[in-house]
């Protein structure tokens, strides 16, 4: 730190920056960490048996696993495709 | 009863066998019976942070596998009698270690020891997993950086769901920060995270933190734990470390600038 440094105009810290890069990316990391490994591999077949019967696209279906301390849900959603918009 | 702490952080190069080395010799000088083991088989360097290269003979690996006795393999230490070292393999791969022979040679050792150090390699690979497994604490050390901060979020991760702790529901693993290579001034310029915002992100118990010092430098050069440099900030923050693990209150040091005015006006590190 040198005197050049007091006059130096202040723009926003790096270190700030990167805390706040930090705090999303740590919460995503943490609400995957606890999820069962078979999830992706179970979404990716569920998304297979239902292209069978109905055109979806790859992100049409989500799964997600919450867990309290009672019980664990998993939750499925299928987003069908709009009929008005498609005739197949 | 012996307690087992492992030194982890996911990353590399944060500062693990420097850690280990210091605190299991701050444990020893305070009159506990330690040893410090090196997990990192295959690239193994406690044994030269140390500075007992020259006298390993057995290792790790031999213990494990029945070819020496545990105290054929253990080094005792040159400047402090408690303290005791038992190196890692530096010809077998990972592969060699065990979950049922570390678990064995840990047994044999809390007889002896009242603090067991685990010196983790980085990764998360069998080594590293099988360094934490038995742990009752551990020091997880942590750079003011933002990839080392991720690594150690993901470490917590592990220790809560992969040890022996968590898979026997037993009391969890003690996870404490210790903040290594801090630079007070830095912080201040806001070019590096500050000791409060890796504790808003990690939620960890701060040990303490240990600041960016020539003297790790200087203490690895000539192969003596750098907390054996009583006069050097790195060393009296390792003393303040072992000091608040073993109960002692001990104020805080090295977080705040301390350079005087004209220093910092004419600009030197």
């Amino acid at each position: 730190m040198s005197l050049l440094d007091y006059f130096r105009i202040s723009k926003v810290s790096s270190a700030s920056v990167a805390k706040e890069r930090l705090q999303i990316l740590v919460a995503h990391e943490r609400s995957s960490r606890n999820q069962p490994s078979y999830l992706p591999q179970l979404q990716k077949e569920l998304l297979e048996v239902i292209q069978k019967y109905i055109n979806v696209g790859q992100d049409a279906i989500s799964v997600s696993f919450e867990q309290d301390e009672d019980q664990e849900t998993l939750e499925l959603n299928i987003v069908l495709p709009d009929l008005h918009a498609k005739n197949t | 009863m012996a307690r087992i702490i492992v030194v982890t952080s996911g990353k590399g190069g944060v500062g693990k066998t420097t850690t280990s080395a210091a605190i299991a010799m701050g444990l020893a000088k305070k009159g506990h019976k330690t040893a410090v083991i090196d997990f990192d088989v295959g690239l193994r360097n406690l044994d030269l942070i140390m500075g007992c290269e020259r006298r390993v003979v057995y290792d790790f690996v031999n213990v494990i596998n029945g070819e020496a006795k545990l105290n054929q393999a253990l080094i005792q230490d040159k400047n402090c009698k408690n303290l005791s070292i038992l190196p890692a393999s530096q010809t077998r791969d990972k592969d060699a270690l065990s979950q049922e022979g570390v678990g064995r040679v840990l047994d044999e050792l809390k007889k002896d020891f009242e603090y067991i150090v685990c010196d983790s390699p980085a990764g998360i690979e069998k080594g590293a997993h099988l360094a934490m497994y038995f742990a009752d604490d551990a020091f997880v050390v942590t750079n003011p950086e933002v990839s080392s901060v991720r690594d150690s979020d993901r470490m917590l991760g592990l220790l809560a769901s992969k040890s022996r702790r968590a898979e026997q529901n037993e009391e969890p693993i003690k996870e404490y920060l210790l903040l290594s290579r801090y630079s007070p001034d830095r912080v201040k310029l806001g070019e590096m995270l500050s000791v409060d915002d890796v504790q808003d992100i990690l939620s960890l118990h701060l040990l303490g933190v240990i600041p960016e010092s020539k003297s790790v430098l200087n203490a690895s050069n000539s192969g003596t734990p750098v907390i054996l440099d009583e006069k050097s900030d790195a060393g009296q923050a390792y003393a303040d470390i072992v000091a608040r693990y073993l109960g002692e209150e001990r104020p805080h040091r090295f977080i705040d600038d301390k350079k005087g005015f004209f220093r910092k006006l004419f600009g030197s590190k």
